[in-house]
């Protein structure tokens, strides 16, 4: 803001934040939002613990239905969405590189990944035998996959997006400011995953 | 002060008025949108408030039957604070905190005008309830199971729940950005501990906020499912569990009373020691208070819950009445800043001179219900209703017209009137005390809250008409505030760009500010750099080790 700010020069990004030192501000921002959906989960996960902690008998899906699984749908889905984490993050050290063709190609297999990892979680709706009305292991289940998936949905339109601007060339080693927290974001949709299968699956 | 005034030359790019302010990303901007939105639901809020007290003047029903006395007092609670306070502080910060930390807008301006215009469509969301067979009515907290299914058939209740995420989703976004702001846009030379109070105010609230609001969000979804898809959260016939509403609502809901009251702390902070011409007593100390209070305030949530007989009573009421402690630091920052300065008692003096007496008295009553034995007492009755409009209406809404009044001539170049802002004060100080003292004593003798009617026996009569008639007095005295504002936008005593001498960079640019806020900007080199400034002489007397040349006070 000072008179002494220096001329532009052509194919160079604009100056557009004022403390270039320390983390940029759009991934302080994705940490501050990350935080506050580590509060919402908390608040949903203390919900299911509530449930479980109260619960008399078997604690589980309502009879007639079956326990839960991990074969053979939530396991398979658990490793693709792992490894779409190991994906997202080959993504971003390309584009470190500069390689916006690599950076493009890791991210539509995240998104890939992310996709197969839905339509997985949605078949296993189908089958599990039991629904949201179905007591409190039916309402706390499918509360929290159900708000789990809709933020991996959440993550994969934000995939896309990266995808369609590193199409047109938006990034480089210097400015993908984006891809990294995208890339933020999609860990800790993995994480909050991981937590879940854990609960869910072998915590009983 | 020719020394800190600028003339900005530039302008911006022309559009209609209408289309400006509708798409402004401009943080002062949108500070008024907040603030001029906040005031909307005020009033509405308020005239809800009036129907209250009125039915409660005497026995018996004159004006509400009970099912509409009930959506009376629950949008009341809600609007008040969810659609007034705690928007209108978030006003002020949008339009004061960049200017103070001297940058140009927020760091996601976009994003600070999206979560402006989340709060009319979530305001009107709650209150179109009306328009379909009637508002929500389980009364602000919406404790299961009155707000389950069974008991609340209505669609008033699934409205407030879709109306109050989007405004919490807004204070969630806008926290984010009061947070990235204060963190990467200070200017250079302004480190933590040279900013404004009021800054670190609202870096604390803007992080309560952030934490707070996304457990009350799962909470309200959690309700949601439960009312509209058959889940079982808080229904025990099912499994579920009514007491965890009440446990995520307060977890939520104890930082909110620090989401509002901070803020507020924070323009009184700033206010005193410019109307002493003392600096602020205790700097450090007091941001230290403001962040344990942050702190302590989630540890907090289950002094709402003593009697549900499902809370560990010690370590709720130990932590309730610690947060005394930081509190009673402020108190003796502000007396000690008061002690001994040169007063000017002009009217944002005032307001805050009454924040600091009814603030006091709103913590003494909590403190006392921090006590178990006193909370199961007292629980529910009109004490309770007593304590949180002197925390909230005392507390919150004088610093709320403690910063319009000192605010009014930076945003708009013109100095709200004093004689009518002083009447202003007086009707507002007298009718609040009358309205709300006397709910203390009506609460030891045993009345309720929230009874649209009760017996002529009970002896609570004649303070209730007491009370009604200050709740009148307070609505009476918005009628000044209102023509102040009208008048002095007319035909206002224009007063230049620093007409309070202040300490903190907002008062170093033009008023109302350029777009961009700042042409150049004064060294930093303490937290009150339009101070240094000002008395650059003496402080270069004081540099050169020649303390005589300061006299007490510091201006002339």
């Amino acid at each position: 803001m000072s008179a002494g700010a220096p001329v532009l020069r052509a194919g160079e990004p604009p100056v557009t934040r004022r403390h270039e030192a320390g983390m940029p501000t759009p991934l302080v921002g994705m940490l501050l939002f990350i935080a506050s959906e580590v509060m919402f989960f908390g608040g949903l996960f203390a919900s299911y613990f509530n449930a479980r902690a109260i619960h008399v008998g078997v604690w589980g899906p309502p009879a007639p239905a079956e326990q839960l699984e991990i074969l053979p749908i939530a396991l398979p889905i658990t490793i693709i969405l792992v490894a779409s984490s190991f994906t997202m993050q080959f993504g971003v050290w390309a584009i470190r590189r500069g390689d916006q063709r690599a950076m493009r190609n890791w991210t539509l297999l995240t998104l890939a990944l992310g996709v197969t990892f839905l339509i997985g979680q949605i078949y296993d709706y189908t089958t599990l035998g039991f629904g949201i009305s179905d007591g409190a292991f039916g309402t706390v289940f499918y509360t929290l996959t159900g708000f789990h998936g809709a933020h991996v949905f959440g993550g994969a339109v934000g995939l896309t997006i990266l995808s369609a601007r590193a199409s047109q060339g938006q990034f480089s080693q210097q400015n993908h400011v984006a891809v990294e927290a995208i890339s933020f974001y999609w860990h800790f949709v993995d994480v909050v995953w991981i937590a879940l299968f854990s609960t869910l699956y072998f915590l009983r | 002060m020719a020394t800190t005034t600028l003339s900005p030359t530039t302008q911006g790019y022309r559009r209609s008025w209408v289309m400006e302010w509708l798409t402004t990303v401009d943080h002062k901007k949108i500070g008024i949108l907040y603030i001029v939105n906040s005031f909307f639901f005020f009033f509405a809020a308020g005239i809800l408030a009036l129907l209250v007290r009125s039915e409660l003047a005497v026995p018996g029903l004159q004006f509400l039957d009970e099912s509409t006395y009930n959506q009376a007092f629950t949008m009341h609670g809600t609007i008040m604070i969810f659609l007034f306070v705690v928007p209108v502080l978030s006003g002020f910060a949008n339009y004061i905190v960049p200017l103070q930390i001297g940058a140009p807008d927020m760091a996601f301006p976009r994003i600070n005008a999206l979560s402006f215009w989340f709060l009319p469509l979530g305001g009107l969301l709650i209150f179109s309830g009306y328009l379909f067979g009637g508002a929500a009515a389980e009364g602000w907290t919406l404790y299961t199971p009155l707000s389950s299914g069974a008991y609340s058939t209505g669609v008033g209740t699934d409205l407030w729940l879709i109306g109050l995420l989007l405004v919490g989703t807004a204070s969630i976004l806008g926290s984010v950005n009061f947070i990235a702001t204060i963190f990467k846009m200070r200017a250079p030379g302004m480190t933590f501990f040279r900013m404004p109070i009021l800054v670190w105010t609202v870096l604390v609230t803007a992080t309560l906020i952030l934490l707070a609001t996304p457990v009350l969000a799962a909470g309200m979804i959690a309700l949601f499912i439960d009312r509209n898809y058959g889940g079982s959260f808080f229904d025990p016939n099912t499994g579920g569990n009514p007491v965890l509403w009440q446990h995520l609502f307060w977890f939520f809901g104890h930082p909110e009373v620090y989401i509002v009251i901070l803020p507020a702390m924070g323009v009184v902070s700033e206010i005193l020691p410019v109307f002493t011409r003392r600096p602020l007593f205790g700097y450090r100390a007091f941001v230290f208070a403001t962040i344990a209070i942050g702190l302590l305030s989630f540890s907090v949530w289950a002094h709402h819950m003593f009697t549900t007989g499902q809370v560990f009573l010690p370590f709720f009421s130990f932590m309730t009445a610690l947060i005394a402690v930081p509190t009673g630091v402020k108190m003796f920052n502000w007396l000690a800043t008061l002690w001994r300065g040169s007063i000017m008692l002009a009217t944002p003096m005032l307001f805050a001179l009454g924040f600091l007496a009814m603030f006091l008295i709103g913590g003494i009553s909590g403190v006392m219900l921090s006590a178990p034995p006193i909370d199961f007492h007292l629980q529910d009755t009109y004490f309770v209703v007593a304590h949180l409009h002197y925390v909230f209406f005392g507390g919150s809404v004088f610093g709320v017209f403690a910063a319009t009044y000192y605010w009014f001539p930076k945003m708009t170049g013109r100095r709200l009137n004093e004689r009518l802002g002083k009447v202003h004060f007086w009707m507002h100080f007298i009718g609040f005390n009358v309205a709300f003292f006397p709910q203390h004593i009506l609460g030891i003798q045993g009345m309720p809250r929230r009874i649209a009617d009760y017996s002529p026996d009970a002896g609570w009569t004649l303070l209730n008409v007491v009370s009604t008639a200050g709740a009148f007095l307070i609505a009476a005295s918005v009628l000044p505030f209102l023509v102040n504002v009208v008048a002095t936008l007319i035909n206002g005593e224009r007063v230049g760009d620093d007409p309070w001498e202040g300490n903190t960079l907002e008062w170093a640019t033009s008023s109302p500010p350029p777009a961009y806020n700042f042409d150049s900007l004064p060294p930093i080199r303490s937290e009150r750099p339009v101070f240094d400034l000002r008395h650059k002489h003496d402080a270069e007397h004081l540099l050169a080790g020649d303390d005589t040349a300061v006299t007490e006070g510091g201006h002339s």
